[in-house]
C-alpha cells in the first residue's frame, strides 16, 4: 500500500509542476506586452513601464521568472488581482465555498438518483423502465447545460414563479457568513425562512450541474450491475435461495460499485467545467463566474491563480479517488 | 444497400464492411442517430439553397415574430424571427453548416495531431514517450471547458481560436488511445512477422499497426465530434467563440438570452438544434463502439 501511495505521489508532483508551468506560460503566450495589457487603454509612461516590468519581474530571463513564480506559488502567494487589488488566494477562498456547496449538492443529487435508477434498470433489463432510463440518460449526457439551465429558468422561475432566477439568497435576509455554505449559515442564523430561501436558490443550479454526472452514474451503474449479475457467485447466491433483494444489494451492488466510484471521482472535472456555465446562468457567486469575469476583465493574475487552484483541486481529488479505489479493490494495488 | 449486403452475407463470408453493418444495424438507436445525423449533414451542405432567407438579412417589419404554431405566427417565418428581425430558421440552417463543419475541422485537427503524438510516443518509447504522455496528463488534469476558455482568453475571442482551443482539449484522448493501441499491437506476433519480413518503422506503423488500431480511434472521433459541437457552442454562449452576427448556435442562444421572457423560441430552438445533433452523434458513437469493438460487443 505504501509503495502504491508513493507511486501515486510520484505522478502527482510532476503533474502539479506541469500545471504551474502551463499557467506560467499562459500569460507569456498572450499576444502583446503583459504590462501594456495590464495598464489598459490609458497606456503608461516609459518610466512607469520599466518600473512595472521590474516589479513583475518581466525583465529577468524566462527560467528565473518561472522559478520565482514557482517559489511564490509554493509560499501561497498567487499574486494580486489587478482589478480588485486583493490577493488572488483570498478571493478564491472567499468564493470557493459557494462553488463547493453547489457541487456537493449536485453530485449528491446525481448519486442519490443515479445509483438506484441504474440498479433498477439492470435488474429489470429490457423493461420499459430500462429503456426510458437509458434514453433519458443519453439525453442528459448530450445536454448543452447552458441551454438546460435557461429552460429550467423559463419554466420554473418565469412561468411558474417557484424559484428565484439568480443568486444564493434573497436580499431580505441578512445572514452572517460563518462557514461560507449558505445552507448551514442560514440554519445557524436562525432567521425564519432563510434556510428555505437558500434551498430555493440552490435547487435549479444543482439540478443543472448534476444532470451530466447523473446521466453518467446511472449508465455506469447499470452496465456494471449487468456485468456482475451475470457472475457465477450471483447464480450461487440465488441458487441457495437468498432473497433477491439481498442478492442485489449485498452481493451484486458491492462489487458493481467499484467502477462507479471511479466514475464519480472523474466527475470533479465535469463539475468544475459545469460550474463555469451554471454559475454564469444563475449569477451564482462562485469560482466559475469569477474566473470567467476575470477573463473578460483581462485580470491575468486572477486567471492564472484561479486556473492553478482549480487544477490543483481536480488533481488532488483524482488522487484521493485513486487511493480510495485501491482500498475498495485490493487487486489494483498488486498490479 | 442493405439488401445487397444481406445477399452476400448469406452466401459467403461477409467482408469487414458488411460485417460491421450487420452489427451496427441491430442497434435501433444507432440507426436513428445515423438517419438524423445524415439529414442534418444534408441540411448543412445545402444550407444556402435550403434556407429561405439570408441569415443576416433583417426584416424591419418583423421583430420577434413568433413561430408558425403560435397564435401570432406567420407562414413567412416558420420558426419566427429574432430581435433584429432575422429569420430564425435561416440562421439555424446556416448554424448547422457552421457547427458541423467546425466540429469536423476540430476533430480532424485533434485526430491527426493526437495520432502523430501517440505514434511518436508508442514507437520511440523512453524519454520522448514520458514527455509526451506527461504533457497529455497535464492537459487532462484541467477541466476541459476551463482549458478551452483559458486558451481562447490568451489567444483572443474568435472562432478560429475557439477551434484551436477545443482541438487542444480533445487532443490527449487521441494521443493516449493511439499510443496504447500501438504499444499493445507491437508485441503481437503478426507485427514480429512483418518485422522479420524486413518492414521498416514507417511501413510497420502505417501498413501494419495503425489499421488495427483504427476501430477505437473511429469511435473516439465520433464522441469527440459531439464534444466539439458542445464546447464550441458553450464558448459561443460565453462570448468567447464565434462573434455576432455569425449564426453559430451558441452565439445565437447567447444573444437571445435577454428575450427569454418575451420571445422564448429564440432561446429554445437553437438549444434544441444543439441537443439533437449531439444526441444523434452520441447514438451513432454508441452504435459504432458496439459494432467495431469486439471486446465490448459481448457485453
Amino acid at each position: 500500500m505504501f509503495r502504491y501511495l508513493l507511486s501515486k505521489l510520484g505522478i502527482l508532483v510532476p503533474t502539479f509542476l506541469g500545471v504551474t508551468f502551463l499557467t506560467f506560460a499562459l500569460i507569456r503566450l498572450a499576444p502583446g506586452d503583459p504590462v501594456l495589457i495590464m495598464a489598459g487603454e490609458r497606456g503608461v509612461s516609459p518610466e512607469r513601464y520599466a518600473e512595472l516590468r521590474a516589479q513583475f519581474g518581466f525583465d529577468q530571463p524566462m527560467l528565473v521568472q518561472y522559478f520565482n513564480y514557482l517559489g511564490d506559488v509554493l509560499r501561497g502567494d498567487l499574486g494580486i488581482s489587478v482589478v480588485t487589488h486583493t490577493p488572488v488566494l483570498t478571493e478564491f477562498l472567499g468564493l470557493f465555498p459557494a462553488t463547493l456547496e453547489l457541487a456537493i449538492i449536485a453530485i449528491m443529487l446525481a448519486i442519490c438518483l443515479g445509483l438506484p435508477a441504474g440498479v433498477i434498470a439492470a435488474v429489470k433489463r429490457n423493461s420499459p423502465f430500462d429503456y426510458s432510463l437509458m434514453g433519458t440518460s443519453l439525453i442528459g449526457y448530450s445536454m448543452p447545460i447552458f441551454w438546460w439551465g435557461l429552460l429550467l429558468i423559463l419554466f420554473f422561475s418565469i412561468n411558474l414563479g417557484w424559484t428565484p432566477v439568480a443568486g444564493r439568497l434573497g436580499f431580505e435576509y441578512d445572514v452572517e457568513p460563518v462557514t461560507g455554505f449558505m445552507l448551514i449559515d442560514t440554519l445557524l442564523s436562525g432567521e425564519p425562512g432563510a434556510f428555505k430561501d437558500a434551498v430555493h436558490h440552490l435547487i435549479l443550479p444543482a439540478i443543472v450541474l448534476g444532470t451530466i454526472p447523473l446521466a453518467v452514474i446511472a449508465r455506469m451503474t447499470r452496465s456494471s450491475m449487468l456485468e456482475v449479475l451475470g457472475e457465477d457467485y450471483i447464480r450461487t447466491a440465488r441458487a441457495k435461495g437468498l432473497h433477491p433483494f439481498l442478492v442485489v444489494f449485498q452481493h451484486a451492488l458491492r462489487n458493481a460499485l467499484i467502477p462507479v466510484v471511479t466514475v464519480i471521482g472523474l466527475q470533479v472535472s465535469v463539475l468544475m467545467t459545469g460550474a463555469i456555465l451554471t454559475e454564469t446562468i444563475f449569477s451564482w457567486p462562485g469560482i466559475g463566474k469569477w474566473l470567467l469575469e476575470s477573463i473578460y476583465r483581462r485580470d491575468y493574475p486572477a486567471v492564472q491563480g484561479g486556473v492553478l487552484l482549480v487544477a490543483t483541486v481536480v488533481i488532488l481529488v483524482n488522487t484521493v479517488v485513486d487511493l480510495l479505489y485501491s482500498v475498495i479493490n485490493p487487486k489494483i494495488r498488486k498490479q | 444497400m442493405s439488401g445487397e449486403t444481406i445477399e452476400t452475407a448469406d452466401h459467403a463470408m461477409p467482408g469487414p464492411v458488411a460485417e460491421f453493418w450487420r452489427a451496427y444495424r441491430r442497434n435501433v438507436g444507432a440507426i436513428i442517430g445515423l438517419v438524423v445525423f445524415s439529414l442534418i449533414t444534408v441540411v448543412a451542405v445545402f444550407a444556402p439553397w435550403l434556407a429561405p432567407y439570408d441569415p443576416a438579412a433583417q426584416f424591419s417589419d418583423a421583430f420577434l415574430v413568433p413561430p408558425l404554431w403560435s397564435d401570432a405566427g406567420s407562414s413567412r417565418f416558420l420558426l419566427g424571427t429574432d430581435d433584429l428581425g432575422r429569420d430564425l430558421l435561416s440562421r439555424l440552417i446556416h448554424g448547422a453548416r457552421l457547427s458541423m463543419s467546425i466540429a469536423a475541422v476540430v476533430v480532424c485537427l485533434a485526430l491527426t495531431t493526437g495520432m502523430l503524438f501517440g505514434a511518436l510516443a508508442g514507437m520511440a518509447r523512453g524519454f520522448v514517450e514520458t514527455a509526451i504522455m506527461r504533457f497529455m496528463d497535464i492537459l487532462l488534469a484541467l477541466p476541459s471547458l476551463l482549458l478551452a476558455i483559458v486558451i481562447v482568453a490568451v489567444l483572443g475571442a474568435s472562432l478560429t481560436n475557439a477551434v484551436i482551443a477545443v482541438a487542444i482539449v480533445l487532443l490527449p484522448h487521441f494521443t493516449r488511445l493511439t499510443r496504447a493501441s500501438i504499444v499493445s499491437e507491437l508485441s503481437r506476433d503478426y507485427v514480429t512477422a512483418a518485422r522479420l519480413d524486413g518492414a521498416g518503422q514507417l511501413r510497420l506503423l502505417f501498413k501494419t499497426v495503425l489499421p488495427n488500431a483504427a476501430a477505437p480511434l473511429i469511435v473516439q472521433a465520433t464522441l469527440a465530434f459531439s464534444s466539439a459541437i458542445l464546447d464550441i457552442a458553450a464558448l459561443g454562449f460565453l462570448g468567447l467563440g464565434a462573434q455576432p452576427p455569425t449564426p453559430e448556435w451558441g452565439t445565437i442562444l447567447s444573444a437571445s438570452r435577454e428575450f427569454i421572457q418575451r420571445a422564448s423560441w429564440t432561446v429554445t430552438l437553437p438549444g434544441l438544434a444543439i441537443l439533437v445533433v449531439v444526441l444523434a452523434t452520441n447514438l451513432m458513437g454508441d452504435g459504432l463502439r458496439d459494432a467495431l469493438d469486439p471486446r465490448l460487443k459481448r457485453g
